[in-house]
């Protein structure tokens, strides 16, 4: 039998302070579809970095038909035929078509672009993929879709054998993923292999020959295309111990969170409702763009909502914004702490007081601020420095912190937290659910949203899973495993 | 504080050499510091000062206001106006200028928070719109106060004598009057506070439940506001105004000023002392270019140039203290 197409050996990346990849193996055939599925985290997009240049190994073999290869980068890597279709589309607007296809290898007769050549040729090309849409056409004017197509026409054009594509199907529509497939199985005809890397695994079953899964950066098993299915997919991508210790649920006491047909406007089509009590702890489960994050940025006021009430402690929030939301006592510790928790020029001090300043008149209260900046250093154990330094000066766990501080200055009634722990160490990360577990048992409300399932397992009382806006289904802490909620998530079990 | 440092010493530097170049052999004395030279400087100090501030406000928000120069010349032509064709006196016309003045800031802002507009399009459709409308509305001519603004005058042309030959210009007074309630507002109030923040980080400023589209809009309320206090000034200075060249490039002085004082065009920086020493500097140059040449062609040239060595100068200064300071790190601090 002929050597394979691509073909990956121990391969071994670290990246600082991380093990991303762990001796993975992985082959592609000609002709064949691997789909490569695994948890966030998992290792994918490392894996798919180093199959397409742009990450070198530290240890392990890459092969192409056999021939041991070192890729110096990207370009060279293309040049072999290896073309990567990022997840976000690098495309510029305000190229044409045909500009955009040969951008970089443009035909040209000494400094004059041969337009004309390149057209004729984009033509055919776009033809090949049903891209049925005029070479001078300005890239902007592309549906989400058609720039997806023009993308895998751009990696045609380079005559691209091995094929990796990053959630290719995550912004088009239904249609368009249709046309996607259809292309992906001419493709296998000629003779391209495909990597395809995706969350949904309705998807998968369709596409792909071969399942190949990843868990924390080593290989966790193959599917072949007879034994493709939900469950054992699931298995593939989780089924690991826990590691984090479960908490002891309070009584839960009345409610103080109600929202009834909440409609965000990224998925206006499903109305969300939910019911928090004081000293409960909630997860929201889901996957990348499940509208978890859209869900609280709402709840919170920092985008309008289209329908829908909410209630905090039987006062309801009409048409709010951040400021009515934290008076009412519903605070959000946002998503990217750099650009929307934490104001990074301004003091440690000054960050801790900026909700609370207000309540406090007109003036500047300096005294207050001295000794909440006092009082909240000492009792959220911060380190590096004093609370006059600028905030962007300490640590990423340490700045989370900050930005709960502020708000619990703000005495809240109901805490929104968008991924608490994303880009904070071990040591602070046990200190933030030690924090939210004695908050939750002095009577707050907590809804957090988080990608790390141990993390949703460990902290949550209840846990709602989310599915392309909708609520898919809640489960209690006894009835919570990674299993049911990964099954939720990508949708296997309609509710 | 360390931008203060070196507006300081630019400005000192500036003088010294003024006054030394200044020397009139015949008389004997450094023209530069003569009584009538000082309050000169002084007077214009107080007059575009109070413009740089109203800049300032805006730039503290990480916006622009171009528009200025137009202010001013709405409320150059129609103090004159109100006055002097209609009749009203003047302690009733000050007021409805500056109530219009402020109409056009609040105008500006709403179209910036409620449309979403760049605050650069706004206000340089702004400085073309008013202009063009004072210029139709005047007819070209010029609009003269002649006696008729009486005591008011005093506001811009009066001296509080301190000695002989000598008095501190009331405009002077005006601008320490609006510094030091700026200064109270950037540093002891929630809305200054929250400005800053604003200009920091918008969406942070946001999610900490302030306010940004009512603060910013009080940012350009404000600087209108001052431009029209400058403009009415600047009037009452002259005792007239041409729609055609009243205020021309004002906006341009005022932004400098603030600049130069270390008000940071990203937003989220900027010390009131530093806006009064920039605008003082912007002051001194064109001065010292007279009194050396004794023309005025080259002022723009030197002012441009000194600017622009300075920008430089501090740039150059910050890099090579960065090195020194953290040896053996290279790319920029995480």
């Amino acid at each position: 039998m002929a050597a394979p197409l691509l073909e990956a050996r121990g391969i071994n990346k670290a990246f600082p302070g991380v093990l991303a990849l762990r001796g993975v193996d992985f082959v592609l055939q000609r002709g064949e579809v691997v789909a490569l599925i695994g948890e966030n985290g998992a290792g994918k997009s490392t894996l798919m970095k180093v199959l397409a240049g742009v990450h070198t190994p530290d240890a392990g073999e890459l092969r192409l038909d056999g021939v041991a290869l070192r890729l110096s980068g990207p370009a060279e890597a293309l040049r072999l035929g290896i073309a990567l279709i990022h997840q976000e589309l690098s495309l510029c607007d305000n190229l044409t078509v045909a500009g955009a296809l040969f951008l970089g290898a443009e035909l040209r007769r000494g400094p004059f672009l041969r337009e004309a050549a390149m057209a004729a040729a984009a033509t055919a090309v776009l033809h090949r993929l049903g891209l049925e849409v005029s070479p001078q056409t300005l890239v902007g004017a592309l549906s989400p879709g058609q720039k997806q197509l023009l993308e895998i026409a751009r990696a045609l054009r380079a005559e691209a054998r091995v094929l990796i594509m990053d959630e290719p199907t995550s912004s088009l529509t239904q249609v368009e993923a249709e046309r996607l497939f259809a292309v992906v199985h001419e493709l296998k005809a000629r003779g391209v292999g495909i990597v395809y890397i995706t969350h949904r695994l309705g998807e998968v079953a369709r596409v792909a020959d071969r399942v190949v899964g990843l868990r924390d950066g080593r290989n966790s098993g193959e599917l072949r295309r007879d034994d493709i299915d939900h469950a054992r997919m699931v298995s593939l991508m989780v089924g690991r111990e826990l590691s984090l210790q479960r908490r002891t649920p309070h009584p839960p006491g009345e409610v103080v969170l109600r929202v009834v047909g909440l409609r965000t406007a990224a998925f206006a089509a499903h109305a969300v409702d939910l019911e928090l009590r004081a000293g409960e702890v909630v997860g929201i489960a889901g996957l990348l763009g499940a509208g978890r994050s859209e869900l609280l940025r709402a709840l919170f006021g920092a985008d309008r909502a289209v329908a829908g009430s909410i209630e905090v402690a039987g006062q309801r929030l009409v048409d709010h914004d951040p400021r009515a939301a934290a008076t009412a006592g519903l605070v959000l510790l946002p998503e990217d702490r750099k650009s929307q928790g934490l104001i990074l020029p301004m003091s440690v001090r000054e960050n801790l007081s900026l909700p609370t300043l207000r309540r406090r008149g007109r003036w500047l209260d300096r005294r207050y601020e001295r000794e909440l900046g006092a009082r909240s250093w000492r009792e959220l154990d911060l380190h590096g420095g004093n609370d006059q330094v600028g905030a962007g000066a300490l640590s990423g766990g340490n700045q989370q912190k900050i930005v709960l501080g502020k708000w619990l200055a703000a005495s809240p009634k109901v805490l929104l937290l968008d991924e608490p722990t994303r880009g904070v160490d071990v040591g602070a990360r046990a200190e933030i659910y030690a924090r939210l577990h004695a908050l939750a048992g002095s009577g707050l409300a907590i809804l957090f949203v988080s990608s790390e399932l141990e993390e949703v397992l460990a902290l949550a009382d209840r846990v709602l899973v989310l599915h392309q806006g909708r609520l898919a289904g809640s489960l209690r802490r006894d009835e919570a495993d990674e299993q049911r909620i990964m099954m939720l998530a990508t949708a296997a079990e309609s509710a | 504080m360390k931008k203060l440092l070196g507006i300081t010493v630019l400005l000192v530097v500036i003088a010294a050499f003024a006054t030394w170049q200044s020397y009139d052999p015949g008389r004997g004395v450094y023209v530069f510091l003569s009584p009538d030279n000082l309050q000169n400087l002084l007077q214009r100090l107080g007059l575009y000062g109070v413009l740089s501030l109203g800049a300032a406000f805006v730039i503290v928000t990480g916006g622009i206001d171009l528009s200025i120069g137009a202010v001013v010349c709405v409320a150059g032509c129609c103090l004159p106006w109100l006055i002097r064709d209609c009749g009203w006196p003047p302690w009733l016309a000050l007021p409805a200028v500056l109530a219009v003045t402020a109409g056009i800031g609040l105008w500006h802002g709403l179209l910036i928070v409620g449309l979403r507009l760049q605050p650069f399009v706004v206000t340089l459709c702004g400085l073309l719109l008013y202009r063009g409308l004072m210029r139709r509305f005047t007819d070209d001519q010029t609009m003269g106060l002649g006696s008729s603004a009486g005591g008011l005058r005093e506001l811009a042309t009066g001296r509080v004598p301190l000695g002989p030959g000598f008095g501190l210009p009331v405009p002077l007074l005006v601008l320490a009057g609006i510094a030091l309630l700026t200064w109270v507002v950037w540093t002891r109030t929630v809305w200054g506070r929250h400005l800053f923040a604003l200009g920091s980080n918008e969406e942070a400023a946001r999610f900490a439940g302030v306010r940004t589209g009512r603060l910013t809009v009080t940012a350009y309320l404000v600087s209108s506001l001052l431009a029209g206090l400058g403009g009415v000034l600047f009037v009452l200075d002259v005792n007239s105004a041409q729609a055609s060249s009243f205020g021309n490039f004002y906006e341009l002085y005022a932004i400098a000023g603030a600049v130069l004082g270390g008000v940071a065009l990203r937003g989220g920086e900027g010390v009131v002392l530093g806006v009064v020493l920039g605008a003082a500097l912007m002051q001194v140059l064109p001065n010292t270019v007279n009194l050396v040449f004794g023309s005025n062609q080259l002022e723009f040239a030197v002012v441009g140039g000194v600017i622009l060595i300075g920008a430089a100068g501090d740039e150059v200064v910050r890099r090579w203290v960065r090195r020194r300071g953290k040896p053996g790190r290279c790319g920029p601090p995480a």
